[in-house]
């Protein structure tokens, strides 16, 4: 089993994380000592693949949430180095500033040329500074736009990829307009001719994730999550004390499966066993697999036809009765 | 002017339960004390200082329709709960009760009416009903609305009083956002005049939304418009607010409304940025 050691482990990650570095260690051990281990080891190696699998089968929303959020788990540019074999990214939206929580370019995915537009966050504290905690600014949704347009121009395909845990709640955001920059992506989007598909690969918080989340088809990585607030903000509000998060969580239903079952995400992306985290490589590929068949498919449908499809899609979304 | 003069018998008793009761009511910016017939008539504005009390949908029904005119579509459109929603207690529950409470529906009433004699589509939210908060719903009640609009080719007018998304339908209201935004691409692509009118508060994911992306941006004065709420946005910074901030004026400033309108000023003003967008210029 290829893993790379963890730095970072939750509690519910805990007993097969101990039991995989206990693994190595006797791999370790053999390879010094020559002492005969394989059959201990195969044996402990397969005890911990079914942990993993029943761990992981059974995590709660609040889980998933803190999975989404691991601070190892791949980000927008570590999926668009893996799985392009060009990108060149396009900076500012040519009226204010280069926002770095989003990241856009133009991009080459096997034989697709598309432009790809993603939240993106930091790694280290000097990094989530630069990137604001891919918070984007009114200039951030301005700039994706901007690179959109340059797509509907030219007849690209646009891929976007989710991972916010907002807007950014800030004077100067206000000041610059905040929910205008966001309602107009999603006025805009709603109508681009070329194909979009959004994926959602980590965090999807609020308009801060849907002003580049409309599209064809909305993917969803089983390990993120997306919500109308993030689980702290509702359980602030509605139970009035932000502890209450994993309840909010629930009470929501934030995780892919829910969001699979009430029909908006049209494709869960399952993630490497352990989570995209665990293996950044598998992740991309099979994010990129699942790209290029949707962008296959909707290659196929005439342009106005599309169009037609999409309003109708999110036209669909909603519950109601009428008596 | 006879738009300004309120019939007595007009207030619907829902009314009453926003507004204090009582003979007297204190103005919440000046503390005056008004009698409350003169505050009707005055529309809900301190006649001493102009704040614009909050009101519900029917006394802008009053304001903005001719009399009469207002006919109300998709009245009987109702939450579901689809997520079974429970915090200290059920969606569910917490929604009936708010439609007994309020004797609205919804948080949105839409319909057709005309402004001056000129036919329009409408939607009023209604702050009374959990917050003015968007569910799906209030998204499918402006969807059909801006269906209505570009069916009929007749300006649609949304007047927003709102918190934002309603967290109680998760993810099935921030998807409101997306839809709404889809619909008034559309009749804009027709050219059918979308105006927007945004009252205190208008924020969340309704300014998010609709409400920034009329043709015509008219606020009223020293309402609350903004994405995050100031208490937000003061934990984040963790410093004080400007004075004036993400009110109508502030945003003006900053670009993001075409004019503020004095509620008094608001259907005449209205009125003529409808019959200017349906005026046809001809050779003579």
């Amino acid at each position: 089993m290829a893993l790379k050691k963890q730095k970072f482990v939750y509690d519910f990650e805990k007993p097969v994380v101990e039991l995989e570095n206990k693994i190595s260690e006797m791999k370790e051990y053999a390879l010094s000592t020559g002492v005969e281990l394989t059959d201990d080891i195969k044996r402990l190696e397969r005890k911990a693949k079914q942990l993993r699998k029943e761990i992981y089968s059974n995590l709660t929303r609040w889980d998933r949430v803190k999975l989404a959020r691991h601070p190892e788990r791949p980000y927008s540019l570590d999926y668009i180095e893996r799985m392009c074999s060009y990108f060149e990214e396009l900076h500012g939206d040519r009226k204010f500033a280069d926002d770095k929580a989003i990241v856009a370019g133009l991009a080459q995915i096997d034989d697709y040329s598309v432009v790809i537009v993603g939240q993106q966050k930091g790694r280290d504290t000097k990094a989530k500074l630069h990137r604001n905690f891919g918070m984007p600014n009114p200039e951030g949704y301005r700039k994706a736009l901007r690179i959109m347009q340059l797509a509907e121009k030219f007849n690209k395909p646009i891929i976007t990829l989710i991972d916010t845990p907002g807007a950014y709640p800030g004077i100067g955001a206000e000041e610059r307009g905040q929910a205008e920059a966001i309602a107009r992506n999603l006025f805009e989007m709603s109508h681009f001719t070329v194909p979009i598909i959004n994926v959602v690969i980590g965090e999807g918080a609020s308009g801060g994730a849907l002003g580049i989340g409309v599209g064809d088809r909305i993917l969803m990585m089983d390990n993120g999550w997306y919500s109308v607030i993030s689980p702290e903000g509702c359980a602030a509000i509605l139970w009035r004390d932000s502890g209450h998060a994993p309840d909010a969580a629930e009470a929501m239903k934030v995780a892919a499966n829910d969001l699979k079952n009430l029909n908006i995400v049209d494709e869960i992306i399952q993630e490497p066993e352990g989570g995209a985290h665990q293996d950044a490589d598998k992740a991309a590929e099979i994010v990129k697999k699942t790209i290029i068949k949707h962008l296959n498919e909707l290659l196929k449908i005439p342009v106005e036809q599309r169009i037609e499809k999409r309003i109708e899609k999110f036209s669909k979304m909603g519950a109601w009765k009428e008596k | 002017m006879d738009w300004f003069k309120r019939k007595k018998n007009s207030l619907q008793p829902a009314q009453k339960k926003d507004m204090p009761d009582g003979l007297w009511i204190k103005c919440d910016s000046c503390a005056e004390i008004i009698y409350r017939k003169e505050l009707e008539k005055k529309y809900y504005v301190c006649p001493k200082c102009d704040h614009h009390f909050r009101i519900g949908y029917e006394t802008y029904i009053d304001i903005l329709c001719d009399e009469g005119s207002f006919k109300e579509f998709n009245k009987n459109l109702l939450s579901d709960d689809p997520l079974e929603f429970k915090d200290s207690k059920r969606y569910s529950e917490k929604y009936k009760a708010t439609v007994k409470k309020t004797g609205l529906n919804e948080a949105v009433i839409t319909g057709s009416a005309t402004v001056d004699k000129q036919p329009v589509i409408m939607a009023i939210m209604d702050f009374r009903f959990l917050g003015g908060s968007m569910g799906s719903v209030v998204g499918e009640k402006i969807s059909r609305a801006a269906d209505k609009a570009l069916e009929l080719k007749q300006p649609l007018i949304i007047l927003s009083s709102s918190g934002g998304a309603r967290m109680h339908e998760g993810i099935l209201s921030l998807m409101q956002l997306a839809k709404t935004s889809a619909k008034l691409a559309r009749l804009a692509r027709h050219n059918v005049p979308y105006i927007s009118i945004l009252t205190n508060p208008t924020t969340g994911g309704t300014t998010a939304s609709y409400a920034m992306l009329g043709d015509v941006h008219i606020a009223e004065p020293g309402a609350l418009i903004g994405f995050a709420g100031p208490r937000v946005i003061k934990q984040t910074i963790g410093q004080d607010l400007p004075p004036g901030f993400q009110r109508s004026e502030f945003v003006l400033d900053h670009g993001f409304i075409d004019f503020i309108a004095h509620r008094h000023e608001l259907k005449r003003r209205l009125s003529h940025v409808i019959q200017f967008f349906l005026h046809q210029n001809e050779a003579s």
